[in-house]
């Protein structure tokens, strides 16, 4: 269109000459895309949040431990005390096909000296796939317990990164010689931080992991305290809970029905009601979104109306001396879109500068906003939306007018 | 843009030379239940390089005339041929580009733009028309020069007086160089001085061969035209010729 140049001049000047009314326009749409934009970001942040937070205490992981058994079974009476050994988790680990990982793990609190600092910590001896399953990453240059440490019975720990920070100081761990329990220790990795909102036995942070081995020898500790495993998906966590019961049943003689021999705790179920709990927030946050931008889309709409009211006579001028209804219609669509577009963006850059400062120290709490290209472009485009159905029916009519009677007015 | 309507017409416009060919024109307002019969049948020819004025008396039916004629209406009934086009059946676009090809608009209360300079004002049908930007400007200072306001092109029309803003909304109803200049009461709301000017300023279009047809109360505005028609109750009931 050759006239372009000239058209966008043209609207330039009629929006700034009405400096309140564009004013007044683009700070609905600002202040919507704000509070859009926000209520997201501040949402997804918080899912964000509760995810991580949960899975610092295992990716989906099934926690189980033996107690009593409540059932008499094949003349054996109830309350009998269950006990595991590294045997029995080999059995479940050969016997059950579901188990996509399996550790026991065996704790102890014991004291831990290094130089003149010296504590008590909890201590758990446990397999190579604890690492993975509980989701302790070593930090740069560390690394978690293997496999070739567990078969030599190595003299090896993981260490917490708070209890690093305890012990070590500003020292790099790693390297390091730490004496557990009157025995010297190498250190191999130190946990990198995470965020933890549930436990069973101290937070990771302050704790040592060492092989299963090693700590049985150490220890002469013979049973497991507890043991934890996972399906390879969530959604296996339940059949594999009751064949894991089953297997168990017959290997240690209780009742197959005996559901308090073994205790379990299914931390995929918290997921579960998570992310149900986050699809209510999320669908919440979006209607009250939604029905934000539609009053803004409203009061864009409104403006528009009394601008076509406003300026009857100059539609009818234009008309009358030879303006087709599309250019006219393009006019105020192309109005209504540049407002759309510039309070869109100046919300979007407020919502922007608004996360950037978010406080870090309040990131325990409600978790940082999380302001992601995939939502401000959604809130964009539903702005767009907005702005199109705002401007449309306005400019409509302004096209249909009967320049006779416009330019009378 | 295709512009349909430009290919009909050759040099002068019509085969006849006819500009306007009304036939029993009519014109009814349905205002609810009231219908207004605002035109009952007029049959009036325009040929090219005419200066027509049409007058009557209030409410007789010249402003829905010139409305019709300058194709900002639509008859009821009768038929109306623009330069050989015939205005029946045309649809809102067709319409704007009779308007914006054929005819050129000078009002009573000027209508110009309030926030565009004089220069754009007459540039305005040629943005409509797809005038390029360059050729637009040429154009536009050309015609405000011709109505000598060559040293006014950048004032606003607030800060022009009457008769200034009547010669720029003359400049731009000239702009596309239209088959036919349509004015209504073009003198009515201007002082004695600056309403001889603009008179003078269309008898001088008219002597460069253009056809006005001007709706007027103004008895020396209409002494000046070659030809006036009288209008009452929707009816031409004269229509007399100067004798040159």
């Amino acid at each position: 269109m050759t006239s372009f140049g000239s058209f966008l001049r043209q609207l330039g000047r009629d929006l700034w000459s009405q400096k309140l009314r564009t004013f007044l326009t683009a700070f609905g749409i600002i202040w919507g895309t704000v509070a859009v934009s926000l209520l997201l970001a501040f949402g997804n942040g918080l899912h964000r949040h509760m995810i991580k937070t949960t899975a610092g205490l295992g990716d989906r992981i099934v926690i189980a431990w033996t107690m009593r058994t409540s059932m008499i079974f094949e003349g054996l009476g109830k309350g009998r005390r269950m006990r595991m050994t590294e045997e029995d988790i080999e059995y479940l680990k050969a016997q059950v096909p579901l188990i996509a990982g399996i550790s026991g793990e065996y704790s102890e609190n014991l004291i831990a000296r290094f130089g003149d600092r010296q504590r008590s910590v909890e201590v758990s001896g446990v397999s190579p796939a604890y690492g993975p399953m509980r989701n302790m990453v070593p930090a740069v240059g560390g690394r978690f317990i293997d496999q070739l440490d567990v078969g030599q019975r190595r003299r090896v720990v993981f260490v917490g990164n708070e209890l690093a920070e305890d012990l070590f100081g500003t020292l790099d761990a790693v390297g390091e010689t730490v004496m557990i329990h009157g025995s010297p220790f190498l250190v191999v990795g130190v946990l990198q931080p995470k965020e933890q909102d549930s436990s069973y036995s101290g937070r990771d942070h302050s704790k040592m992991i060492i092989p299963e081995s090693t700590f049985r020898a150490l220890t002469g500790q013979k049973y497991v305290n507890n043991f934890i495993y996972k399906a390879p998906t969530p959604d296996l966590n339940k059949a594999l809970n009751e064949q894991v019961r089953v297997a168990l049943s017959s290997r240690l003689r209780f009742h197959p029905d005996d559901d308090q021999a073994i205790q379990v705790w299914d931390t995929s179920e918290m997921f579960v009601f998570m992310d149900a709990f986050m699809l209510g927030f999320t669908v919440f946050l979006g209607i009250m979104g939604v029905l934000t931008l539609v009053v803004g889309g409203i009061g864009v709409s409104n403006i528009m109306n009394v601008v076509v009211e406003e300026r009857t006579r100059e539609i009818g001028i234009k008309i009358a001396l030879g303006a087709r209804g599309r250019a006219i219609l393009g006019q105020f669509m192309l109005e209504t879109m540049i407002l759309t577009a510039v309070g869109g963006g100046v919300g979007l850059a407020i919502s922007f500068a608004i996360c950037s400062i978010f406080p870090t120290n309040l990131e325990e709490y409600v978790g940082l906003p999380n302001l992601s290209p995939g939502l401000a472009l959604l809130t964009a485009s539903v702005l767009g939306l907005v702005g199109l159905v705002a401007g449309y029916f306005p400019a409509r009519d302004a096209a249909r007018l009967d320049p006779v009677v416009a330019m009378k007015l | 843009m295709n512009w349909p309507l430009k290919k009909k017409t050759n040099g002068d416009g019509t085969s006849n030379g006819h500009i306007i060919e009304m036939l029993g024109i009519t014109k009814v307002y349905n205002t609810g239940k009231i219908k207004v019969e605002a035109l009952k049948g007029i049959e009036l020819v325009v040929d090219k390089g005419e200066f027509v004025a049409v007058v009557g008396p209030s409410g007789s039916g010249k402003s829905t005339l010139l409305n019709l004629i300058g194709c900002l209406d639509t008859p009821t009934g009768g038929s109306y041929m623009i330069g050989g086009e015939a205005v029946a059946g045309l649809d809102r676009d067709a319409l704007a580009d009779v308007r914006n090809r054929r005819v050129g608009f000078v009002f009573q209360n000027f209508n110009l733009l309030p926030q565009l300079t004089a220069l754009e004002n007459v540039e305005l049908p040629m943005l409509f028309g797809g005038v390029g930007r360059r050729e637009r400007r040429r154009r536009a200072v050309e015609h405000l020069e011709r109505v000598r306001l060559g040293d006014r092109v950048e004032h606003r029309p607030t800060e022009l007086s009457g008769g200034q803003m009547q010669r720029v909304a003359i400049a731009r109803a000239l702009a596309m160089e239209p088959d036919i200049v349509l004015a209504d009461e073009p003198t009515g709301n201007l002082d004695t001085g600056s309403g001889s000017d603009v008179m003078s300023l269309l008898s001088e279009l008219w002597g460069q061969g253009r056809t006005l047809v001007v709706v007027t109360h103004d008895q020396t505005l209409a002494k000046r035209a070659g030809r006036i028609v009288e209008i009452r109750d929707g009816l031409v009931v004269t229509d007399r010729r100067a004798v040159a």
